[in-house]
């Protein structure tokens, strides 16, 4: 056979759209104003809001707005809710998995409350969220006490960010690998364990493969809502400038002092985020559909 | 005998039970249940008069009225348009829908006081879309509404887009070719497929809409008796060091939700099981 023939491409393949009937799609008419108004209603809510973040932002000139990114309190809040960011995730993480292989691998009854319990936090209201911490403690919480004899700060100090934003993001993780390691199934990890590989093995060379879009997926929306976690943080923090103000608390603060370019050049960043997250989340979900 | 008690309790093959499941009781327990049961532990310290007055306050009924009817209003918005939405990007082509689709999640990964700051400043008298009309929006209860949209909106898309990728054609087919027009397929076959998913979009989005506080703060005003949502009278009587009251209201909230999400999974069910038998 001559080698060209088999290196040859393939003809560029049209795609055949064959013309739908009438009875089985809605008038073309009907097809434009339906796509027009979901257009413009993404355009008005989604769209022109991230647009005018970006504008104001620079509304003042670059100086203006590298001035707001680089000022020492921006910097503070920008490292603090890194390391929140930095703790709270992974501990998520690691339950996210733990929660998975006790709710999937397993048959007992009571998952169902166990699953209800873990899906808690998404119904309760943030403010909520750090209303409970201050109630622990807090000056006049249960261990208010106690933590004061020991002097050790929780609340209006990093620990209480960090359980704050724990609690509003535990569910994240879990959510994304229940479902999945549901519908895979135990025959791999059975095999795995009876060819004599221990759990931790079994774990590591069949499991996580097997899950690691969904947990990636997981990942991105725990860390997107960690970083912007606004309510429960606001409570607990005590806005201390410089100190306990992460990012979303220092938006705030700046808005209010009618420094809007400043706080929409904070909030600028954190947008480019949410667009990164976007992009990632993307790439997953495409990434684990052709696998 | 032996091979009687194997078949009785049979061997777990798996390994980690017990470090699995222990672990996640302990994390939810301390992490969840122990931080939540706090709220009913601090409510039981009062009486239940001094309760009963502090959570029928005239400015605490104001905003659970306030936030259950914008709650509710985005809500509905959020049925019909996320649901147009979710139509459009499964049936239609047109261009850049890929990066459309990709942009409904927005309000899942933008922080909700950047959402917030942004719609203020767009509907407020003097912002880009507020200076068109002659009334206010921002700092009213339609403020309000139009943040609750804009933090609900991916809920309603997400859960019907799904059900509408998978409903098959021969459906639609079989329909048509017993004489059918569009908008009986429509209107009878392919609305009672969706009305579940519809119903849990409609009741993510509300239960969310109900405890919003970064988004709303900015755009509501915060005007009590007019424009003060529940979560924000919480935070009010906490920065008075207002715990008995701050907690009596979060007790309100938290049992108003649990029923609410309890009755709609109520609801859910029986459809789901009318809909299988």
């Amino acid at each position: 056979m001559d080698q060209s023939t088999i290196i040859e491409p393939l003809a560029p393949q049209t795609r055949i759209v064959a013309a739908k009937p009438a009875a089985l799609q809605e008038p073309r008419f009907f097809r434009y104003v339906l796509t027009f108004i979901a257009l413009a209603f993404l355009a008005f809510f989604i769209v022109l809001p991230l647009v005018s973040i970006f504008i104001t932002a620079f509304q003042k000139g670059a100086d203006v707005y590298f001035a707001a990114i680089t000022h020492p309190d921006a910097l503070a809040a920008i490292q603090l809710t890194l390391t929140v960011v930095a703790i709270a995730v992974p501990l998520n993480a690691i339950f996210g998995i733990m929660a998975a292989w006790a709710l999937t691998k397993f048959n007992y009854k009571g998952k169902n409350l166990l699953l209800t319990v873990i899906d808690l936090p998404f119904a309760v209201s943030p403010v909520i969220a750090g209303l409970v911490f201050i109630l622990l403690f807090g000056a006049q919480g249960l261990f208010g006490d106690w933590l004061f004899a020991n002097d050790i700060k929780i609340v209006f100090a990093l620990p209480g960010i960090v359980l704050a934003t724990i609690f509003v993001t535990l569910p994240f993780v879990a959510r994304e690998l229940v479902p999945l390691m549901q519908a895979q199934g135990n025959a791999e990890e059975e095999a795995s364990i009876s060819l004599g590989a221990n759990g931790f093995k079994t774990f590591w060379y069949v499991t996580l493969p097997n899950i690691k879009w969904g947990l990636i997926y997981g990942l991105i929306l725990c860390n997107a809502r960690a970083i912007g976690e606004f309510g429960a943080v606001s409570v607990v923090s005590g806005h201390i400038r410089g100190m306990t103000n992460t990012m979303p608390l220092h938006i705030e603060i700046l808005y209010n002092e009618y420094q809007f370019s400043a706080a929409f050049a904070v909030a600028s960043l954190m947008s480019v985020l949410a667009i990164i997250t976007l992009v990632i989340k993307d790439i997953v979900a495409w990434k684990s559909k052709s696998i | 005998m032996t091979s009687l008690t194997f078949k009785k309790k049979p061997a777990r093959v798996i390994p980690g039970f017990p470090l699995s499941l222990g672990y996640t009781m302990l994390y939810v327990s301390l992490l969840v249940l122990l931080p939540l049961a706090m709220i009913f532990i601090q409510t039981m310290s009062l009486s239940w008069a001094e309760f009963t007055a502090i959570v029928t306050d005239p400015r605490a009924i104001a905003s659970y009225k306030l936030s259950f009817g914008t709650a509710l209003a985005a809500g509905l918005v959020n049925v019909v348009f996320g649901t147009i939405i979710a139509w459009v990007l499964v049936r239609y082509h047109f261009p850049f829908k890929r990066i459309i689709d990709g942009l409904v999640d927005l309000p899942f990964a933008l922080p909700t006081a950047v959402a917030g700051i942004a719609l203020t400043s767009l509907y407020a008298p003097n912002g880009w879309i507020g200076q068109f009309f002659n009334f206010k929006i921002a700092f009213t209860p339609l403020g309000i509404i139009i943040a609750l949209t804009f933090i609900g909106l991916p809920f309603v898309v997400r859960t019907v887009q799904p059900v509408l990728q998978n409903i098959s054609v021969e459906v639609e087919e079989a329909s048509a070719s017993l004489g059918a027009t569009r908008l009986q397929t429509v209107c009878k076959i392919i609305f009672p497929e969706l009305a579940p998913a519809i119903l849990t979009g409609f009741s993510l989005a509300f239960a969310r809409a109900l405890g919003e506080y970064g988004s709303v703060v900015f755009i509501a005003g915060n005007m009590p008796m007019k424009t003060e949502i529940t979560p924000l009278i919480i935070m009010t009587k906490l920065e008075q060091y207002d715990y008995a009251g701050a907690t009596s209201i979060a007790a309100v909230m938290l049992i108003t939700s649990f029923v609410l999400l309890f009755t709609i999974n109520l609801i859910q069910w029986l459809a789901n099981r009318r809909f299988i038998h």
